[in-house]
């Protein structure tokens, strides 16, 4: 990425952008191969199953070019990166145990503070590894599940066989492709039949090393007629040097099954966030992705849903701030394989300082799948002249009775919007902000409190913060 | 007591020469009304008042107790005691009235130690003013002028008019767009507000509105000019004969 310290803002290098000591880091662990990979299972003392997983995702990886649509991915050399970092011996399940430079860090981004307060179990990785877990008792209790991909593998090797991969194969896409051979944590989390867990989990992703890679791998699985609400959250240290995070979601919603599934991007500008998310909702299931997007230099994320029983719902609700040098190409899928299916997309996008917002999203509804309802609904909204937004709005209707409803929007602040505010004495500055805040309400209004409060906070900061 | 001095004012829209000398003074506790014909230049005043971006002093100067008020932002000059109705009143999606009252009420009401009104004394002072103006509770929870009918936008700039308690009110147009028992009560509003804390400039082409709030001052606007000025028969006058005459009389001044 160029010229990366041009963007280096002094609010975000204060509250997240700071570095700890990198005394884990292995040399021998930097670039991609063979060896690489097998060390790594090696170090996580993987079954012989899980190494062949990963043996023949790094094949397919090295196989197949990089994505020449979307962001430009050519600046990223792979033999640059560290592929895997285990800065603690093991995943701590109290905050004492966890070294403490890596637990001083969480508590300066408020996560125990957050666990205290409203989270029903917390996850806390750090490079590779998952430093900390807890979830509470009386969800142990009724059998719920919420541990890392890694420890998974051990503990649950059935589960993990019977999902892993399943809904996100590795041959998908390069970077999943690549997400499959080097992965490392992520939650797994179980939710047995009927269990309604009423606060949210979160799992907080924390990137410290110069030229680090971070694979999350996260599975999620609800069995039929169980709820879960999940968040994550995520922040990196500054640096000139990129850093990559490619992650790939899977999530199962059996019949009835409920999953809210939100997202707070806060990564640095250096690094590039390259995700796979999906999820298969089977009858009568809702799933719901919620993005918001204020952080990394290069994004290209679109998360998806597969209907595949009939009276499933699925909604994907979107914001993405592209403030200067980043570029944000975001969006969702969604496919309908069923009758009396529906969706709904809300995309938001700001723009501000040349930052360049694209959604690129995709309806399809299959030939045969009855009373499909789906509603698509873009907007953008332009800050300044030197700013950008495109919209490729893709659409495969092969039911003759579906109801579909596209609308699509781009809009600039208006000067009459800051005048009217202006004059009733509030400051450019301020006002900016409140027609901002009000532009992606539709979507903040569906987060909880504290993080609909914090993602404005975000983007006022973003908006505000020393340019160059 | 408080003085709003109009001396003498240029004003352009996209170079186009609009305002052409306007000289006018509002004291605090009096009410002018400014009438003319359309094109004559009256919203130009309101928003050159205001300080809208798109429209430039070219000459003159506009002064606030004998201070100039032409370099400062909007904002600025809201916090120094102007206020605006707006004839047009635009809808800020997502932002409900409440929390955009909350923001204006502490911009201008916090005080020389930076000290803002607590929540308390703002949902205090917004109850006793939605009561006085007839305003539903309802109101606070939509979104600032979405989806307002005429009436309802007239009635919200009224209500932040009442909390804001500005020295000088320009209201511009306030009647348009209004049938007869919504102007009734914007009117009476209106009428409730002022008192000898408030210097008010109604802008109006029809004189119905007069009939409410009643002018100690009547102002002819022309071709950016005051071309007459006088009491409420003035108003009269003008109701009766319309704007025909004034085109004459321009003549023979000019």
């Amino acid at each position: 990425m160029t010229a990366a310290s041009e963007i280096v803002t002094d609010d975000y290098k204060t509250k997240y952008g700071f570095a700890d000591s990198t005394g884990y880091l292995d040399n021998r662990r930097r670039g991609l191969s063979e060896d690489v990979v097998k060390e790594i299972s090696r170090i996580r003392d993987e079954p012989g199953w899980m190494e062949e997983f990963r043996l023949r995702a790094l094949k397919n990886f090295m196989d197949r070019p990089v994505p020449t649509w979307g962001v430009d991915l050519s600046p990223i050399q792979f033999q640059d990166y560290y592929y895997y970092a285990q800065p603690a011996k093991e995943t701590a399940k109290r905050w004492e145990d966890v070294p403490p430079e890596i637990r001083n860090t969480f508590e300066k981004l408020g996560i125990p503070e957050a666990e205290r307060k409203f989270l029903a179990g917390v996850g806390a990785i750090y490079e590779s590894q998952e430093v900390y877990n807890s979830l509470q008792k009386d969800l142990q209790k009724q059998g719920v599940i919420f541990t890392s991909v890694g420890n998974a593998v051990k503990e649950y090797p059935d589960l993990i066989r019977k999902y892993l991969g399943t809904i996100v194969p590795p041959s998908d896409n390069k970077f999943a492709a690549l997400n499959s051979a080097v992965w490392s944590d992520g939650p797994f989390i179980y939710v047995p039949e009927g269990v309604k867990i009423a606060m949210p989990l979160q799992s907080y992703f924390r990137i410290n090393a110069q030229g680090m890679g971070q694979f999350e791998r996260t599975l999620i699985v609800a069995e039929p007629n169980s709820e879960v609400h999940y968040i994550e959250g995520c922040t990196a240290a500054m640096y000139q040097k990129s850093m990559l995070h490619a992650a790939v979601v899977e999530l199962v919603a059996k019949k009835g099954a409920k999953i809210r599934y939100i997202t707070i991007q806060n990564w640095s500008k250096n690094v590039y966030n390259l995700v796979t998310k999906r999820a298969h909702a089977y009858e009568d299931a809702s799933v719901t992705w919620l993005n918001g997007e204020v952080g990394s230099g290069r994004n290209m994320k679109y998360p998806s849903i597969y209907l595949l029983g009939r009276g499933a719902k699925a909604e994907i609700l979107s914001m993405a701030y592209a403030g200067a040098n980043q570029i944000q190409d975001t969006g969702g899928k969604i496919v309908h394989l069923a009758s009396d299916t529906s969706s709904k997309i809300i995309s938001k996008s700001v723009s501000k300082d040349g930052g360049q917002a694209i959604y690129r999203g995709l309806l399809h509804i299959a030939r045969g799948a009855h009373n499909v309802k789906s509603t698509v609904r873009c907007d953008a909204l332009l800050l300044d002249e030197q700013s950008k937004t495109s919209t490729f709005p893709y659409m495969e209707v092969m039911a003759e009775d579906a109801t579909v409803t596209h609308e699509a929007s781009v809009g600039k602040v208006g000067e009459d919007q800051l005048f009217y505010l202006m004059a009733r004495g509030i400051n450019e500055r301020d006002a900016l902000s409140m027609i901002v805040n009000g532009f992606v309400e539709p979507f903040t209004k569906e987060l909880p409190m504290t993080y609909a409060i914090e993602l404005n906070r975000l983007m006022a900061l973003e908006m505000t913060g020393a340019v160059g | 007591m408080a003085r709003l001095e109009i001396r003498d004012l240029h004003a352009s829209v996209e170079g186009r020469e609009i305002l052409n000398g306007v000289n006018l003074i509002v004291n605090q506790g009096e009410i002018h009304a400014l009438m003319g014909p359309n094109g004559s230049g009256k919203s130009t005043l309101a928003n050159t008042l205001l300080g809208h971006p798109k429209y430039k002093v070219t000459g003159g100067d506009i002064l606030v107790d004998g201070e100039s008020i032409v370099g400062l932002t909007p904002d600025k000059r809201a916090k120094k005691g102007l206020f605006l109705a707006f004839q047009y009143p635009v809808s800020v999606p997502g932002v409900t009235m409440f929390s955009f009252l909350r923001a204006a009420y502490n911009a201008v009401h916090t005080d020389e130690k930076n000290q803002a009104p607590t929540l308390f004394e703002f949902r205090e002072e917004m109850n006793e003013k939605m009561k006085l103006l007839g305003v539903d509770e309802s109101f606070m929870h939509r979104y600032l002028n979405e989806g307002f009918s005429g009436g309802e936008k007239k009635r919200a700039e009224i209500l932040q008019l009442a909390l804001l308690k500005p020295k000088f009110a320009v209201l511009d147009e306030t009647d348009s767009g209004l049938d007869i028992d919504a102007l009734r009560v914007v009117a009476e509003g209106v009428s409730k507000i002022a008192g000898s804390d408030l210097g008010v400039l109604v802008i109006t082409h029809y004189q119905r509105i007069l009939k409410y709030i009643k002018p100690t001052f009547v102002h002819v606007l022309y071709e950016g000019r005051i071309t007459a000025s006088g009491g409420e028969e003035l108003s009269l006058k003008l109701e009766e004969k319309g704007y025909g005459w004034l085109k004459e009389q321009a003549g023979v001044v000019s």
